[in-house]
């Protein structure tokens, strides 16, 4: 039995949009899954169509075999949620919030209370219990709506961009947390815009794009089809034109640094070695960009090269 | 699953009920201090020159009117604004994704409307003790009826609620329905005083049906019978409950 299974799933919403296409996807009990997708690929309909947010146009889904079309209520006890967005009270007590969650599923209160106080003093809000949401810093909401999505204590766990504007050590944190978590045997999916983030802690991997399932698979093999890995080399001295490298690709970025493509079959070794010949001295290097970050750009890549985003005026 | 849910219900009720509470000043005071000039000027300075309604002085005529009026603005406002302010700011999908019916989701937000209406009937009341003698002709009739319209009109502004897309939309039926209907509702005055064409029309409008047998409770007569009156709000109310919950079922309003 799956922790999450997909069919077929279809949503249009009523201004016509398509948002999802047909996905179909499976997640193995006790998997860290990654569901990414760029920007209006239709992963947080996905998500909000399993947490009973977002009605499906068709399709099946069901959550730990049960079917949200049939059986609902057990189907969303079993799920925990996290969204993009804050969505509490932010006039309410942080106490009050999460105990308040535990009352919707259920639980009685003074269990809820004990575990509102267990995962408050877990993810360090303890001291800001009575304080309204309102007043805690971004990354204290954050982790506000994870200990409120664990009260339950659901056997799968969404978490939709959960370390969205959170700093480096609070992120670090947080990821040690979520392992924790998945450790214990809770299934989690995560989408995130910071791949590395996905990289770092997610065994499968699933890519949305224009709401269709374009890649699932795990973690492992999808890295393996990288077959290039670009390095930014730091230089000792000033130089005039790109050196050229037998085997490898090179771009100038400014007098003293370089951009080289290292193929799947090359070696750095080689690399600097070309470079010493040429009385060229790297002084250090480091990625250009993580390696999913790489994979995820080529996928989604538009087949006529059009990028997504904010295009500048033509007179700039 | 019942304990669960009974769980959620004293959840999702406690939650109303303190939301409203916690700004007393806001919901509990400003209704007292209307009812106030309502007294001083229509039943004291104007009311003596009226003279009796319906056998009984024109302060104590539109006492039971006035408790009504605020039982019935408040119970609606609680509802109507606590459940659009969760769609606003998405904390409806606390309870949305949570394994709650939505049966359980409309008694919790009904539940806070009724108590606020009541409790602010009860201010009301108190109120009036001091502009007129408290009597009560039908304990019972006053509590039944009283409870009803409150829960007729917390549906009524769960459904507001449900449809409401802006702050606008959360005043406009108040302003544009509610009141003139509460107003006519025989507030101020006997519909019997009417040309028989309007008191025909009036019997149209379910608050004069609220308010003639509220006035039964209190003083022991009224335009209209109280056995009716309970059968015309029972009716309502459930009219307004299926309809509430075709649309929470559908997700009209919180589910694209």
């Amino acid at each position: 039995m799956y922790a999450l299974e997909i069919k077929d799933l279809h949503k249009t919403y009523a201004n016509g949009r398509q948002a999802l296409k047909g996905i179909d996807l499976c997640v193995e009990q006790g998997d860290f899954f990654a569901l990414l997708g760029p920007n209006g690929a239709g992963k947080s309909t996905c998500i909000g169509i399993i947490s009973s947010l977002v009605n499906k146009t068709s399709g099946t889904v069901s959550v730990f075999g049960h079917s949200i079309d049939e059986e609902l209520i057990k189907a969303k006890s079993l799920l925990g949620s996290v969204p993009q967005e804050f969505n509490f009270n932010s006039f309410e007590p942080v106490q009050e919030i999460v105990a308040n969650q535990g009352g919707f599923y259920g639980v009685p209160a003074k269990i809820s209370r004990e575990r509102t106080e267990h995962y408050l003093k877990q993810l360090g809000l303890w001291t800001h219990r009575y304080e309204q949401a309102r007043k805690l810093s971004g990354g204290m909401k954050r982790r506000l709506m994870i200990a409120r999505a664990l009260i339950h204590r659901p056997r799968l766990l969404i978490l939709d961009e959960p370390t969205a504007g959170v700093d480096i050590e609070l992120r670090r944190s947080m990821w040690q947390f979520m392992d924790e978590i998945n450790q214990q045997g809770t299934t989690i999916i995560l989408t995130t815009h910071y791949l590395e983030e996905a990289e770092r802690m997610c065994r499968n991997i699933a890519i949305i794009d224009e709401g269709l399932l374009i890649k699932n698979t795990s973690m492992s093999s999808l890295l393996k089809t990288l077959n290039s890995e670009t390095f930014i080399l730091y230089l000792r001295d000033n130089i005039d034109i790109a050196p050229v490298l037998n085997g490898f690709s090179t771009q100038m970025l400014d007098p003293h640094t370089i951009e080289v493509d290292v193929p799947e079959k090359g070696s750095l070794n080689d690399l600097i070695q070309q470079l010493d010949t040429q009385n060229i001295v790297v002084n250090r290097m480091r990625n250009k960009v993580n390696r999913l970050e790489e994979l995820f750009i080529k996928i989604t890549a538009k087949p006529n090269g059009a990028q997504k985003g904010v295009v500048a005026p033509k007179d700039w | 699953m019942w304990p669960k849910y009974w769980i959620a219900y004293k959840t999702i009720a406690r939650k109303e009920i303190l939301r409203f509470a916690r700004i007393w000043i806001q919901t509990i005071i400003p209704p007292a201090v209307m009812v106030c000039l309502y007294f001083i000027i229509f039943g004291n300075l104007i009311g003596q020159k009226i003279g009796d309604m319906d056998g009984m002085a024109y302060i104590d005529f539109i006492m039971p009117g006035l408790v009504m009026m605020s039982i019935i603005t408040n119970s609606y406002a609680n509802v109507v604004s606590s459940f659009w302010g969760a769609k606003y700011s998405h904390y409806i999908e606390e309870m949305q994704i949570a394994p709650i019916p939505n049966i359980v989701i409309l008694l919790g937000y009904v539940t806070g409307g009724v108590i606020r209406g009541i409790s602010v009937g009860i201010v009301v009341t108190l109120v009036s003790l001091i502009f007129t003698d408290f009597y009560i002709y039908s304990p019972v009739v006053v509590l039944v009826v009283a409870v009803l319209t409150a829960f007729l009109f917390s549906l009524a502004g769960l459904i507001n609620g449900i449809f409401a897309n802006s702050f606008d939309h959360v005043t406009i039926i108040p302003t544009f329905v509610l009141t003139p209907l509460t107003y006519l509702g025989g507030i101020f005055y006997s519909i019997t005083l009417l040309p028989v064409f309007w008191q025909r029309v009036s019997l149209g409008n379910p608050i004069v049906y609220m308010v003639n047998s509220f006035r039964y409770g209190f003083r022991g007569t009224s335009d209209i019978g109280p056995e009716l009156a309970i059968v015309v709000i029972l009716f309502f109310i459930l009219v307004l409950f299926v309809a509430c919950m075709t649309l929470l079922n559908r997700g009209t309003g919180i589910r694209p």
